[in-house]
Order: C-alpha cells, then structure tokens, then sequence
C-alpha cells in the first residue's frame, strides 16, 4: 500500500509542483495520473522513487516512511519499485538481455535465478527473439518492452509508468498499456501517468486528475473529461 | 554473495572498458601522455643531478704545507679534518706526487719541463684537497681551517676561489629548487589533465550512473566497475609509456652523451626499468583510481 500524506513539492516560490497532495493506492490497484504537462504527475512519481525529496509531507510504503530513509539505503526501496519512463532510459552499451539481467545482478540474486527469470520475462514482453539486440537495435516499442520486462523481473510491488507510450504510436500504445494491464491482473500495483484521452478512456480504471500540483478529481472508473 | 558481487563488479568494468572502445583509447591514450610528462621528469632529474654532482665535484678547498713539514704531521691534520662532519673526503697529494702530477700536465711545453730541471729541488708543497659534503658548507669548513691555525699551513687557497665557489654554490641550489618547482608544476598539471579526461568520460555515463541507482542497484555496485576500469586505463598505460621510453632513450643517448658525458640515459633506464615501471604503474593507478572515484561521486547521488 502506498501512502502520500500532505506532500508538498515546492522548487521555489513561483513553481509549486505538489500542493498538499494526499493518496492511497491499495495493492494491486491500477491507477492512471491524469493531468496536463507541468500538472505534477511527473513529480509525484519521483517523489516515490526518492529521486526528490518532498518540501513537505511523508511517503509510506508498505508502512515505513521512505522520505525518512538516508540516500544511501534507497535501493531497497527502489527494489520493490519497478519504474518505466517516457525515454525508456535503457542503459545503451548492453543487450535487452543484459538490461534486464542488470536489474537482477543489482538486487543480489544468483546467477541460476537471472539465467532463468530473465528470458521469462522477456517472453512476457513479448521479445524472446531479440535478447541480443543493444538498445539502438530496437524500434521505440520494442525499447520500451525491454524497460517493462526489466521493471517487471525483480517482481515488485509496484510499477510506476511515467507516459511510458508518449513516444509511441498508437499501435505499439495499445501494445503497453495491454501489456501493463497484463501485468496488473498478475498482481502488481501500477500507477500510470499520461496525458492520453485514448488510454484513460478505455482502460476504464481509478482516474486520478492533477491541476497545478493539486488533485481536483478521483474516480473509481474515471473518464477523461475536459 | 559478496564473491558474486566482485566477479559482477570486475565483469561489468572489463565490458564497459571494451565496449567504449573510443572513449577507453583516448582516455588511455591522454593517461599515458601524462605518464610520459612525468617520466621525463624523472629522467630530466637524474640528469640534472649528475650534472650537477659533476660541477659540485670540481670545487674543493686546498691547504698547501710549508716545506719542512712532515708527513706525519700531514696525516695528523688529514685524520682530525676527515672527522669534520660536514666534510667528504680528504686526499693527501705529497710533494713528490704534486712534481709528477705538474710534469705529467705541462710535459708539452719544453721551457717548464727544462726549467724544472734546472731545480735542484722540488719546488712544490704537499697539500690536502677537501671536498665537502654540500657545496654550501665550503665556507664554514674553511672558517674552521683557518681558526685552527696549522702551524704547518702555508695557505688556504679558499679565500682565492671563494668568490667563484660561493657563486658556483648557490647557483648550485637554486637550479635545484627551481628544477623541484618546476617539476612539481608540471606534475600537478599532468594530473589535472588526467583527471580532467576521466572526469568527462565519466560525465558521458551520468545518465546511466542515475538509471542504475534507479533500478536499484547500490552505489558500490555502480562506482565498482567504473574503478575497475580505471585500474585498466592505468596499467595499460604505464605499459605504454615505458615500452616507450626504450626505443626513445635509446635514440637520445648519444645526443646526451654529447653534452653530459658521464649520463648515459639508455644505460640509466635499463638499470632502473623496474623502479621505472613500479612509479609508472604506481602513478598510473592512482590517477585512474582515484579519479574515477571522485569524479563518479556527484552522479551517484540520485
């Protein structure tokens, strides 16, 4: 369970990212961040990765306060996060393969288990046949398999997706967000932020609206409505 | 666990290594650069201070006896001065050996050689030749002498040289101040440059420092390889840098030779290709160990 209470994010005083912000997303819930760019959604999921710090408020996964945790220790809670970005953020000089393995290697699991979770999870993805291909050898959507197959193999508790088809085109869209969905009947928690009116209308999940830092709406089985 | 660990660290460092193939040439290329700057220095000192060895050497202080004065005496006054702490050496030169050493020098001109046989007697007094142990300690040796008052002293030649010695001796300590100076400086600019060039092939790799520490991996984790990488650039480039200074000192000893005979350059890096190599590799491992831990430490904060 993931718990925001009264989290600010201020820069300086003309850019306030966050104002006030409280939430709850219980397991296995499929959550989609609604709001136009410069809303927050960006923000809030870096907030829960730790990669910034709240000007106010307290993060709690699972229990334990993760905005109180020293930045060395952040990778057990970064473990538990699997997070898939607009820009896929591979890392260039490694193979799908090795991109995913890396994660694995990273949380300490033995070479038996990486050699048999990786190409499973790759499956998943769809990309068995291209388990060799460095990232500049993949077209947008296949990059982005790779980055979900990778946020997926230390099987976390939930996978934060940050427009993660806003360099796609609509066929690959549909593509991810099946596949995220896939993912969320599985059993993970996913939070989705985009700006797609397309996507939060068919999913037909929890909406989540951000204006200007704020949360102005939240609905069970939210439609996009301007 | 932590052997899983370090076989993924040095993994992940040699492939890094290997698969940034420009950017590992040219940091290594700039690394043995920097090596090659700094053994010139050691080169450029061990000349400096033969040279130097070789001038000091040439100053000493000359205390000339009266005629009448016995050997046992000479050798008296030898052995308190050789007790001088701040003296080298003393060589005792008899009269005898003064005559032969002055026909041996002057056996060309014929009109000393026939003058002195005209002699019947030796003309020339036994000396001792003093060398001191610094060329700035001439002068106080020499006050010492002095204050002793030899009865069998005729003269102290060093009143005559001082002005030339006192010169010879201080030009002596600043050429090697300076030299020191100089040396230090381009030192610290070499490891400026080499620090420099790890600097930005690391900054080239901040975006995926971040997506590491991202994905969860730790921060030893991260800065391993990257150590690992610059323990390679630092080998292979004090490997470099002394293969090449075979064929080079090789090419410069007769050059040298000319100019500073008693250095043999070529001779002198054979003989201490070891040492050489050792403050190579040494240097070579410092800068990319230490540079790489320093200039990965802001991109790991994420």
């Amino acid at each position: 369970m993931i718990l925001l209470e009264n989290i600010s994010k201020i820069y300086n005083h003309s850019s306030v990212a966050l104002k006030n912000v409280n939430l709850k997303v219980e397991p296995k819930e499929f959550v989609t961040l609604v709001g136009t760019s410069g809303s927050g959604k960006t923000t809030m999921l870096k907030l829960l990765t730790r990669e910034e710090d709240p000007t106010e408020g307290k993060i709690f996964l699972d229990g334990i306060d993760i905005t109180d945790l020293p930045r060395s220790q952040l990778h057990h809670v970064r473990r538990r996060l699997g997070t898939v970005f607009q820009d896929y953020k591979l890392l260039p000089a490694q193979t799908a393969y090795e991109n995913v393995a890396f994660a694995m290697e990273a949380a300490g699991r033995t070479d038996e288990e990486i050699q048999e979770d990786v190409p499973q999870s790759l499956d998943l993805v769809g990309l068995s046949d291209k388990i060799n291909n460095f990232p500049h050898q993949l077209s947008g959507g296949e990059k982005q398999r790779v980055a979900i197959a990778r946020s997926l193999v230390n099987r976390p508790d939930v996978i934060l997706a940050d427009e993660p088809t806003g360099n796609l085109d609509p066929i690959n869209t549909w593509e991810i967000i099946k596949l995220l969905q896939k993912i969320n009947d599985l059993g993970t928690t996913i939070i989705l932020a985009t700006h797609d009116k397309e996507i939060i209308n068919n999913i037909d999940k929890r909406v989540i609206v951000l204006e200007k830092g704020e949360i102005i709406s939240d609905k069970a089985n939210g439609k996009y409505l301007v | 666990m932590l052997f899983t660990n370090i076989k993924r660290v040095l993994r992940a460092g040699y492939l890094s290594f290997r698969r940034n193939g420009w950017l590992s040439t040219a940091t290594i290329t700039v690394m043995a650069l920097v090596l090659f700057v700094m053994g010139n220095l050691i080169f450029i000192g061990a000349l400096s201070q033969t040279a130097l060895d070789a001038v000091e050497a040439k100053i000493d202080i000359t205390m000339y006896f009266v005629p009448g004065a016995s050997e046992d005496d000479i050798l008296t006054i030898k052995e308190e001065i050789t007790a001088v702490p701040a003296v080298a050496g003393v060589t005792y030169v008899s009269r005898d050996q003064a005559l032969a050493e002055f026909r041996e020098r002057h056996k060309e001109n014929a009109m000393i050689v026939d003058a002195l046989g005209e002699l019947d007697d030796n003309p020339l007094e036994a000396s001792l030749n003093i060398q001191a142990k610094n060329s700035s300690q001439y002068a106080a040796i020499s006050e010492f002498l002095v204050n002793k008052n030899y009865p069998t002293v005729e003269k102290i030649n060093y009143s005559e040289n001082q002005k030339v010695i006192e010169k010879l001796g201080s030009m002596i300590s600043t050429v090697r101040g300076a030299g020191a100076l100089v040396a230090l400086l381009l030192a610290f600019v070499a490891v400026l440059v080499a620090f420099n060039t790890i600097r930005l092939a690391i900054y080239t790799m901040r975006e995926e420092i971040g997506i590491m520490r991202l994905v969860g991996a730790t921060r030893w984790f991260i800065r391993g390889p990257f150590l690992v990488a610059g323990v390679i650039y630092g080998v292979i480039a004090a490997v470099v840098t002394t293969a090449l200074f075979y064929p080079l000192s090789w090419g410069f000893a007769p050059y040298l030779a000319v100019v500073i005979p008693d250095f043999d350059i070529f001779q002198y890096y054979k003989g201490n290709i070891i040492e050489f190599f050792a403050i190579m590799l040494g240097a070579g491992l410092l800068l990319g160990v230490f540079s790489s831990g320093i200039a990965i430490r802001r991109y790991l904060e994420v």
